[in-house]
């Protein structure tokens, strides 16, 4: 869970991407490709290896679930690949181990996802799968009843990790009457209620060419993609997309819960409000999150993993969702240290709204940001998910390039305004699971919503 | 299947999966050039020129099975201790400067191995190719930052094991499976050895075991031979070699008694079943098993369509999950097991016999060529999507040379596994599933009281 908000996160700032260098690699090169159907999907070609790979995203993930049937936009990730049209479950799964085709899809909470990885000697029947997928899930009773046990099973597993109790409870009382404060996969209760009719319609409601985007990257060309995005995506419908959700306040802004629980660590997951993707000072943001957690270096691991051994990991990033923008954070550390490392956490904070960074850490922070790009690009998977992520933010083709000057043109004089604009350390929300000592919870853990 | 590697990172927590080292059918997988420094280090160069950008790593033939007794976890806390600096790079600089630079990097340990690796633009691979030889020798420790460290190192293993009930019985299990050979140990440490760890064990492990002679270089991605080289010669070749003790592996007594595991505990939501065997690697045992070995995990276990997975999970109903694992990378005794976890209504026993019963039909009644053949072929093709990345291969080939494996075995691998059979299957799985010695673990909730 956490893993996969940090990605979100991480592309969500965004950064550059660098255009070749004297060294002669070759470039990475963005084309808009427009199938003749008129389905626009960005494309980097790569012909080095026999694999084409994509990625699409729909609108609509788990806050779109109805009350009482949350889960539903997790097991229909988990279904869509279990049978469609002429094949069964068995059937579907075998064409695709026989030909090593990955295809996948996940829910996340405001977005809907798939990606397929194939050999080109495979792409027509790949495609083809995920549009059987996307158009005619079966939804058999025998995969829905099995993955639905799955699914059951692991909520049962997660529900004892410190780690996931952590993170629910901070999203149930930060969002009490929002749908972001539900579990994202569900209950044991509500993935039960789930039918296949509540499936279907998801699927079809989601799974629109409206607000779809698509990208690829591989040993395929513009006209070949045209053709497949066509014959794939053509017969989705063109309905308006789902509203997105409703913009969110923060509750329980600035209290500290513990949950008990006999663990030798506790863990514990904090979090304010943040700043919107599109919001002009975003890239003050990334400058500054980077210098507060960006891993080795950075205030928090320096504080409090370097210098006092406290941790063995302390992390922060941006999580701008629809709905709502956060800035959330976590870190484990024996029980007799709690207190210690969340007075720490505060203190870090308060010091770099009032202070601001300095210039050597925003010199560093500049040239990692800047820099570090590239790191992120050298598999295929990565790099659609870029293309997708540029798309949803609706960034010009060129905005690699324009990236750096952006980042760079960021002044200290907006460092310090925007340090005060993000951080606030009585603002921050602690949870904390385990048995910590001398740490005193000011509110009462609120109950699971039904 | 024994944690394969533990790292320094915490939030970049990079575990490696290198299950595939193979490639296209008929073609070479990683095509890399390699030659050795007059000190003995091996330089490997894996081109990949997409992106502008480099991966680089030293592998040192050292890991966590190298320790002496009463010391476990030193391997790891060492790789922990070698960013806490040098006279020219002083504590928290290294990871510093190469961020400063654009890259990232972190390091991990195995049993048989420990590595350090950067990823950074390829214009900045002389940069960290200079600090990581000079912290190949020139490691200074100072004792404040060591017992911080130490605390940190607690906590990961407070993190990863402590507060995890499946964790905590593998180690046990580990613990059971191997008799004598050192894998048994726990990779990160038990708590009161590491708490007993100093600076003095530490500098001891690093001046036995870091010397060029002992360390493979690898770099892929935006670099060629060529250019790599003159850097190899400037920076590595001009650490003097030194004399590197042999690793001594204690014999494994043959195995005759099951065992069994059992751990409840109050985080286990629900019960779940392994059962493994000591299996051969390519420098233990029957060598000849090992890729028999792994067609028959496949086969038997690798996915939705495997039998297992069919039978309990789809048609009997027994199983939430099942399949089937096998190791073959390390030095010492690998493992070969199943595991599963039962049905809500089933018992873990049921399961447990089912999954025997499955068992006993595959010795009796042999494998279907056909299923050998279609698992061969996926396991091929699969082996595509392996050069698909800078990263992956440095880490897949690195890790094959650091225990002892040569690129000409590596790059053989498609046509290997191309021409595994049936019978060969059959015979693997006689040789290793028809011992005794297995040992059985099983996760029970345990009823808060």
């Amino acid at each position: 869970m956490t893993k996969m908000l940090l990605r979100c996160a991480v592309f969500a700032l965004g950064t550059l991407l660098v255009l070749g260098h004297a060294g002669g690699a070759e470039a990475i090169e963005i084309r808009r490709v427009v199938s003749p159907g008129g389905i626009e999907a960005w494309l980097v070609e790569d012909h080095k290896n026999p694999i084409i790979t994509l990625s699409a995203s729909f609108k609509g993930g788990a806050a779109a679930d109805p009350d009482g049937k949350e889960g539903l936009a997790d097991m229909v990730a988990a279904l869509l690949d279990e049978g469609a049209g002429p094949y069964d479950s068995e059937a579907f799964r075998r064409q695709l181990e026989d030909r090593v085709i990955g295809l996948g899809f996940s829910a996340g909470r405001d977005g809907f996802s798939a990606r397929l990885q194939t050999l080109t000697e495979n792409s027509d029947t790949a495609f083809e799968l995920l549009r059987l997928a996307m158009t005619e899930p079966r939804f058999d009773p025998e995969p829905v009843e099995r993955i639905r046990a799955q699914i059951v099973s692991s909520l049962k597993r997660s529900a004892t990790r410190p780690q996931t109790i952590a993170s629910r409870t901070w999203w149930r009382a930060a969002f009490p009457d929002h749908p972001y404060g539900r579990p994202d996969s569900g209950t044991v209760d509500s993935v039960g209620r789930i039918t296949v009719t509540d499936m279907k319609g998801f699927a079809g409601r989601v799974l629109t060419r409206d607000q779809m985007e698509i990208g690829v990257v591989g040993d395929i060309d513009p006209e070949r993609l045209g053709l497949l995005l066509d014959r794939t995506f053509g017969a989705l419908p063109d309905t308006p997309a789902p509203t997105t959700p409703e913009a969110a306040q923060l509750s329980a802004v600035g209290e500290t819960f513990v949950v008990e629980q006999a663990v030798p660590q506790s863990v514990v997951v904090f979090g304010h409000r943040g700043i919107p993707r599109d919001d002009p000072d975003r890239f003050a943001a990334a400058i500054l999150m980077e210098i507060m957690a960006g891993g080795f270096g950075s205030r928090l691991t320096e504080e409090i993993r370097e210098k006092r051994g406290l941790t063995y990991g302390i992390y922060a990033f941006s999580l701008p969702l629809d709905g709502a923008q956060m800035v959330m954070g976590g870190v484990s550390t024996r029980n007799d240290k709690v207190a210690e490392t969340v007075r720490l956490v505060r203190e870090i904070w308060a010091g770099m709204a009032e202070n601001g960074p300095t210039e050597q850490e925003v010199r560093d922070a500049k040239t990692y940001i800047n820099g570090s790009f590239p790191m992120q690009l050298t598999s295929s998977a990565p790099i659609a998910g870029m293309l997708v992520s540029l798309q949803r933010d609706k960034r010009p083709l060129d905005y690699l390039e324009k990236r750096p000057e952006l980042i760079d043109s960021v002044t200290m004089e907006d460092l310090r305004r925007v340090a005060k604009r993000l951080f606030h350390a009585d603002e921050l929300t602690f949870v904390v699971v385990g048995q910590p000592k001398d740490l005193k919870a000011t509110a009462p853990v609120p109950e699971p919503r039904s | 299947m024994r944690f394969p590697a533990i790292g320094r990172g915490a939030l970049f927590l990079a575990l490696f999966c290198i299950l595939i080292s193979g490639g296209p059918a008929g073609a070479k997988v990683y095509e890399p050039e390699s030659f050795t420094l007059p000190n003995g280090m091996q330089v490997v160069a894996i081109t990949d020129q997409r992106v502008p950008v480099v991966t680089h790593m030293v592998w040192y033939k050292v890991g966590g099975a190298d320790e002496a007794p009463g010391e476990t976890g030193l391997a790891h806390f060492l790789e922990h201790l070698l960013f806490k600096g040098t006279e020219k790079v002083p504590s928290g600089e290294f990871s510093r400067i190469v961020s400063r630079n654009g890259g990232q990097g972190n390091a991990f340990t195995g049993y048989d191995y420990t590595a350090y690796f950067q990823t950074i633009a390829s214009d900045k691979l002389p940069l960290v190719m200079e600090m990581e030889a000079d912290r190949m020798t020139n490691l200074t420790l100072d004792e404040d930052e060591v017992a911080a460290e130490r605390q940190v190192v607690l906590e990961e293993r407070r993190s990863r094991v402590d507060n995890s009930p499946a964790a905590l019985l593998s180690e046990r299990t580990n613990a059971a499976l191997y008799l004598n050979y050192p894998y048994r140990r726990p990779l990160i440490g038990w708590a009161h050895e590491i708490e007993a760890l100093t600076r003095e064990n530490a500098l001891a492990f690093y001046r036995k075991w870091y010397a060029p002679n002992n360390a493979i270089l690898v770099v892929a991605g935006d670099i060629t031979m060529e250019r790599l080289m003159p850097l190899a010669e400037k920076y590595y070749g001009v650490i003097p070699a030194r004399p590197v003790p042999e690793r001594v592996r204690p014999a494994e007594p043959e195995q005759i008694a099951a065992r069994r595991v059992e751990l409840a505990h109050p985080l286990a939501a629900q019960e779940s079943w392994t059962r493994r065997w000591l299996a051969p690697s390519r420098f233990w045992g029957e060598s000849r098993h090992v890729l028999p070995l792994a067609v028959l995990a496949e086969v038997i276990g690798g996915g939705s369509t495997s039998r297992l997975y069919k039978k309990l999970v789809i048609e009997q109903k027994i199983a939430l999950s099942v399949g089937a694992f096998s190791g073959g990378g390390d030095i010492g005794p690998s493992t070969f097991g199943f595991y599963g976890v039962p049905a809500e209504g089933h018992s873990v026993e049921e399961l447990e016999k089912a999954i025997e019963t499955e068992l006993q039909a595959i010795l009796r009644d042999g494998v279907d060529p056909a299923e050998v053949a279609r698992a061969v072929k996926s396991m091929k093709a699969s082996a595509v999507y392996a050069r698909d990345s800078v990263t992956a291969p440095a880490h897949a080939v690195g890790q094959a040379l650091a225990v002892g494996r040569t690129i000409e075995q590596i790059e053989n691998w498609p046509e290997e596994v191309g021409a595994v059979t049936a019978e060969q299957v059959m015979e693997a799985a006689h040789a290793i599933l028809t011992k005794p010695g297995h040992v059985t673990s099983i996760l029970r909730p345990k009823p808060a009281s």
